[in-house]
């Protein structure tokens, strides 16, 4: 099977599908992409299902060699690449050569890129996905990042690739501002958290992984004091521990929590959010459903784009 | 009749059918057979429906899936006694080596409720638990409800690295640390049943509504478990 080597892993390089859905109720996360968005992208332009397995690569870039002929693309987070010595654009498919390496240089924006490659990468799955969870060591390779020497193999079975080239992402520049929806436990906040929430501008601190983010900014006061019995933690939930910093969960989440959560992010807005790296900032906006729903329906929209 | 539940919006992709806020058998048993009705009526529709105490919590694909119709379905779901028959959880029998570096806590424990090490054995091995939740990481059973002799809250400052296997209560609740992570239950015995292991067929042992026992084992028992 022709297969990719890990040169060198960059900073915090995963295999990552769209997710382990299905098990939460056994304690399972979902884990998958930090930006979906770009996931679906890179796998369109070469051609695969939605769901293929493609590299999640972090602020710093991996090298990376094949064995065989593959067409590739890098969406998300924008870096400097080169494949066998050429300079990749990106959103745009390419053909790295056998033999050839395929070398990330330096980011310009954004924090997280995707790689993907024609037949996606085949490694097994793991309850019926190929999403790699750092919390819980599940997935491929017992769920850690990439390391030097480790070989990836791929499939030869992609489609046509898009004729139609989707939009990238909007990454942010230095901060983003995101919707998201009230609750579920508003309630359990003062009326001055749930005013700050909305005004606040917050910093993503250094210690934010692919969990989710420890944010600095103004503190969320409890109205209530007692416990919340655990129960699910969707992807953009914004809990709030006792010291009143709100902590919003990203893509490799535990699945059920005991913080009470302020607001939740909107599904279209999590890649914006999952394009964030320390030191960023991100503010709130409140929307309707109806609001999340139709940017849900654009991001669609600007992912089947229009004819190349 | 007004109905005693609440449907929240969990972002635009998931909803909660909230239950009045209670840690008891009956307000779990409805929450299990809430998400078995879910799981029958929609199939994989729905992509995830996870058991919380009170909480029963639909993950949906929110352009595929009407949220206002998903509501109303989940309404006449929570509404509907004759939908709420929970299949009986296993019984499920574990056997703990208690004390010693096995159970590190368990002496802080009898200091602090005001009983002997071997009370405190004695009360946590005496009863049948319910498994309310399962999460945290895969595998990690939330059972209860402990004996109240044994109330304690979580240790003040969480453990960095719990051993997998280490058996543990705290908050009203006992669970077992299906691998090693941070914790900050106390830890007063190790079992060498893994709740969770990829290797087995069901890698996940406990469900919710499962009704687990303890019963004590020597150290040469537990280790000879292991081997």
């Amino acid at each position: 099977m022709p297969a990719v080597t890990v040169l060198r892993p960059g900073m915090l390089t995963t295999i990552q599908d769209l997710g382990r859905w299905g098990q939460q109720h056994l304690g399972v996360p979902v884990a998958g992409p930090m930006d979906w968005y770009s996931h679906r992208l890179a796998n369109a332009i070469v051609g695969n299902p939605a769901d293929a397995a493609a590299l999640e690569i972090t602020l710093l870039g991996p090298e990376l060699s094949s064995d065989a002929e593959i067409l590739c693309a890098i969406t998300g987070a924008e870096f400097e690449v080169t494949a066998g010595g050429r300079p990749v654009r990106p959103c745009e498919p390419f053909t790295l050569g056998a033999g050839e390496r395929l070398r990330f240089v330096s980011r310009i924006a954004g924090s997280r890129a995707t790689l993907a490659v024609a037949g996606g990468f085949t490694v097994p799955q793991v309850f019926g996905s190929r999403s790699t969870s750092l919390t819980s060591r599940l997935g491929p390779f017992g769920g850690r990042a990439l390391r030097t020497g480790d070989v990836l193999p791929f499939g030869r079975t992609a489609g046509a690739p898009a004729r139609r080239r989707g939009r990238p992402i909007p990454l942010p520049r230095g901060g983003a501002r995101v919707r998201v929806m009230l609750g579920p436990h508003e309630n359990w906040f003062t009326e001055q958290a749930k005013q700050l929430i909305e005004r606040g501008r917050y910093v993503v601190t250094p210690d934010s992984n692919r969990m989710g983010y420890r944010l600095d900014g103004p503190r969320l006061e409890h109205a209530q004091l007692h416990d919340l019995l655990s129960d699910a933690t969707p992807e953009g939930s914004i809990q709030v521990p006792g010291s009143g910093c709100p902590i919003l969960l990203m893509a490799d989440r535990q699945t059920t929590g005991g913080y009470p959560r302020i607001a939740t992010v909107i599904t279209a807005d999590l890649p914006v959010a999952g394009q964030l790296a320390p030191g960023d900032w991100i503010e709130f906006e409140a929307c309707s459903r109806s609001v999340a729903i139709e940017a849900l329906r654009r991001r669609e929209e600007a992912l089947r784009g229009s004819a190349a | 009749v007004t109905a005693d539940f609440q449907i929240r919006a969990a972002g635009d992709s998931a909803l909660i059918v909230d239950l009045p806020a209670r840690l008891d058998v009956p307000t779990s048993a409805r929450v299990i057979a809430m998400a078995e009705a879910v799981r029958r009526r929609f199939g994989t529709s729905v992509r995830d429906a996870v058991v919380g105490y009170h909480t029963l919590t639909v993950y949906f694909d929110a352009l595929a899936v009407d949220a206002r119709w998903l509501e109303e379905e989940l309404s006449e779901i929570a509404a509907d006694p004759s939908a709420l028959a929970e299949t009986p959880g296993a019984a499920i029998e574990v056997p703990v080596c208690y004390g010693g570096d096995l159970g590190p806590d368990l002496e802080e424990v009898a200091v602090r409720v005001g009983c002997t090490p071997d009370e405190v054995v004695q009360i946590h091995a005496s009863r049948e638990y319910r498994v309310f939740v399962v999460g945290f990481v895969p595998g990690f059973a939330y059972m209860g409800p402990v004996d109240p002799r044994l109330a304690l809250p979580r240790r003040s400052s969480p453990r960095t690295h719990v051993p997998a296997g280490s058996v543990a209560i705290a908050a009203g609740q006992t669970g077992i640390y299906p691998m090693e992570t941070p914790g900050g239950w106390h830890l007063i015995g190790r079992t060498p049943v893994r709740p969770f292991d990829e290797s087995r067929v069901e890698p996940v042992l406990f469900r919710p509504g499962d009704r687990v026992r303890f019963r004590g084992m020597t150290r040469r028992e537990f280790e000879e478990a292991l081997d």
